[in-house]
């Protein structure tokens, strides 16, 4: 267990390293060197840059240098955790990002709680009532969530909310909250607005998730184990919740290897469109205006997130699963 | 095909048990080659069938986009921005006569400055067919000017507008044809490319095994590592802004594939590696057959149609890909019109407040999307030679 363990995260270094290199050349990736971007603009505002920081700026970013010494440097920087200065926002890229964090993961949980809570039962229900009536209804609403993007089900829901009952969901607050302290009624209001994000990017995942977890639990029912326990009389419901919904579980142990980049990036595209202040919308307006710093350290932190989400997924599956603890763990 | 090289074997077994036991429909199973059975066992399944006609008839407007179309996607009517979608009425005052549209009325709320259309009764449009119109190359093989419907010649300034019009007044069902042509063929032609590295890693992967393997498996891994989104904006984020319409769409094309491949090389790999092991590829090998016939012959036959079931399945998520990049800006840009460049538009509540009409592009992506999942389901299930 412990060798698994240990060689499971040794096998991570080589992706991490993979990880920073990609994240790197983002950084690098438009045309001409940022600094110059950069003194360009601050000169288009009729700004003056001194010959000293423009130095100093020079040395920390080591332009004129070969670019292996650029990447080291960033690299050292990383591990110290300084991630380079936003051109766009002129403040530090960790600030920025840690700034808006909390709201972004107190959405993906909520949103992961959300598809845990709806997909568990209904899963169950519809494995156990194969095609019944509500399974197949359950499967139809299943297939359409699967094939609605979730940004286009944020638009519709907006639209339709806001021609029925003249109510605009975008957003997590009023407006004259923006910037403002949080306060007792700043939080009150962000009570209100937290469950139409949750509701739509939970929508989204249960749908998947159902499917998966009847499918799973299908596959179990099968098995011989399920027959002698009811032969030796077990009840059917402890029967169910026992035994086979435990293994059928393990699709959702592996939510959490996506769920610790969610924490961070929260649904991308469905807070762009719900205007959300999290880190989703942030991360494009750095991409549309070429903040690559900012950019690049969005997908180096998600890519690593990635990876260490799916260590935790992989290890806890070990530990909750007996027959891929004892069986072959590089065969699955 | 495996099915020829199958039957008579199975034939010899079965003969002296029953030979005359076999009801005609058995005979027809047993007799039936591979391909037959899996075709029996598709248009069995209803809502593939479905989706399958739907995705024959959206490519087949993908193609034939111009003739279709009523209008110019890109022809703007300043007076006729944001008409609502029309009407196609066949009676008037309870007299028919045939298809038509009434006229627009056009009125400007003198508070809000918002111009509302309502149809005026007094005036009929009727509809035509095949009518002459801006002119275009059909399939690119001779210039003509006939559309399939339109307002005859000479009701010059009035249009019909079945799907309504956007800010700039261009006709949105023009505008959707054109845009299928962009987002369907993008998925088709990402797949094809994501099918050329898959099926090559993975057959790789699969057939030689060893370091290799690992190689390959490693990088996989690695893509897969990427959270597929945020390296996706990433990417098409640092293409040159001074490309033309036609590198960024290939270049669009690249990025989805760049991911793409790797389940397709997961599922090729995995396949070969249980086939390879197969009692039926051990037999053809002591019977002296080469390799190459071995992996043609033998083994391609058994997965071909799984591939292609995956295949199927992995469109939706290009075309997905496409319309969201392009719907936050990243991907195709205006004047290319696709999908999410459609979609594009009605990315503000007020917008969408005014012009529902405009999430229509939304319609056609969730029909193509769920079309490609009936599809590839049924043919996942057909392909199945050990489903029920």
């Amino acid at each position: 267990m412990l060798g698994f363990v240990f060689r499971r995260i040794l096998y991570a270094f080589p992706t991490l390293v993979m990880i920073s290199l990609v994240s790197f050349a983002i950084i690098e990736l438009p045309p001409g060197d940022y600094l110059s971007s950069y003194v360009a603009q601050l000169q288009a505002r009729g700004e003056r840059v001194a010959e000293d920081e423009l130095a100093a700026l020079k040395a920390r970013y080591g332009l004129g240098q070969p670019i292996y010494m650029r990447y080291l440097k960033w690299v050292r920087g990383v591990l110290r955790g300084d991630f380079g200065v936003s051109f766009e926002w002129n403040r530090p890229v960790s600030e920025l990002i840690f700034d808006r964090f909390w709201l972004t993961a107190a959405i993906a949980l909520l949103s992961t709680a959300f598809i845990w809570a709806v997909a568990l039962p209904i899963g169950i229900y519809s494995a156990t009532h194969q095609y019944s009536i509500s399974d197949y209804i359950f499967t139809f609403i299943g297939f359409i969530g699967v094939g609605i993007p979730d940004f286009l089900l944020a638009l519709v829901l907006l639209w339709f909310v806001w021609s029925n009952f003249g109510v605009n969901l975008g957003g997590l607050y009023p407006p004259q909250y923006e910037g403002q302290p949080w306060t007792w009624a700043k939080v009150m209001e962000v009570m209100k607005r937290i469950w139409v994000p949750m509701a739509i990017i939970g929508t989204s995942g249960t749908a998947g998730m159902i499917r998966t977890m009847r499918a799973n639990l299908l596959d179990e029912l099968r098995q011989p184990y399920v027959i002698t326990a009811r032969a030796k009389g077990l009840r059917e419901t402890k029967l169910i919740l026992k035994y086979p919904v435990r293994i059928a579980l393990n699709p959702f142990i592996s939510t959490v290897g996506w769920m610790l980049p969610g924490l961070l990036s929260g649904a991308t595209i469905v807070s762009i469109v719900l205007s959300l202040p999290t880190n989703g919308p942030l991360m494009l307006k750095a991409l549309l205006s070429q903040d690559m710093y900012l950019a690049g350290s969005f997908v180096f932190l998600l890519s690593v997130l990635t990876v260490i989400g799916t260590l935790i997924s992989d290890i806890l599956l070990v530990v909750v699963d007996p027959r891929i603890r004892f069986g072959s763990v590089e065969g699955r | 095909m495996a099915g020829q090289d199958a039957t008579p074997a199975k034939a010899k077994v079965t003969e002296p048990q029953a030979p005359e036991a076999l009801a005609p429909t058995e005979e027809r199973i047993f007799v039936a080659s591979q391909w037959q059975l899996m075709w029996w066992r598709f248009r069995k399944h209803k809502l593939a069938n479905v989706g399958g006609v739907v995705i024959l008839l959206f490519y087949i407007g993908a193609i034939f986009c111009e003739f279709l179309s009523p209008y110019d996607p890109n022809a703007y009517e300043k007076t006729l921005t944001f008409v609502p979608p029309q009407r196609v009425h066949l009676f008037h005052e309870g007299q028919f006569i045939g298809p038509f549209v009434y006229g627009l009325k056009r009125t400007r709320d003198p508070v809000t400055y918002v111009i509302t259309y309502e149809p005026d009764r007094s005036k009929i449009h009727k509809l035509h067919f095949f009518v002459p119109g801006h002119r275009y190359r059909m399939l690119g093989l001779f210039e003509t000017d006939v559309h399939l419907f339109g307002l005859g010649p000479e009701e010059k300034g009035h249009k019909v507008y079945l799907l309504g019009t956007d800010r700039l007044g261009r006709d949105m069902f023009s505008r959707i044809l054109y845009g299928s042509r962009i987002s369907l063929s993008i998925g088709l032609l990402g797949v094809f490319v994501s099918f050329a590295i898959g099926i090559l890693a993975g057959g790789v992967s699969g057939y030689f095994g060893g370091t290799i393997d690992t190689i390959i498996q490693r990088v996989i891994e690695f893509l897969r590592s990427i959270p597929t989104i945020p390296l996706w904006m990433a990417l098409s984020a640092s293409l040159p802004r001074e490309w033309t319409t036609v590198q960024r769409y290939f270049a669009i094309v690249v990025l989805l594939s760049l991911i793409g491949w790797t389940g397709l090389a997961r599922v090729v790999r995995g396949r070969f590696l249980a086939v390879r092991e197969e009692d039926y590829v051990m037999a053809a090998r002591l019977q002296g057959a080469s390799e190459l016939r071995i992996i043609l012959r033998h083994m391609l036959p058994a997965f071909l149609s799984y591939i292609i079931a995956s295949l199927t399945l992995s469109i939706p998520g290009m075309i997905l890909g496409e319309t969201s990049l392009s719907f936050l800006g990243l991907g195709l840009r205006p004047p290319t019109v696709s999908w999410g460049v459609l979609l594009q538009e009605a990315q503000n509540l007020q917008t969408v407040a005014l012009a529902p009409w405009l999430l229509v592009p939304g319609v056609a992506v969730v029909t193509a999307i769920l079309s490609f999942n009936f599809l590839g389901d049924g043919l996942r299930d057909a392909a199945d030679p050990y489903a029920r």
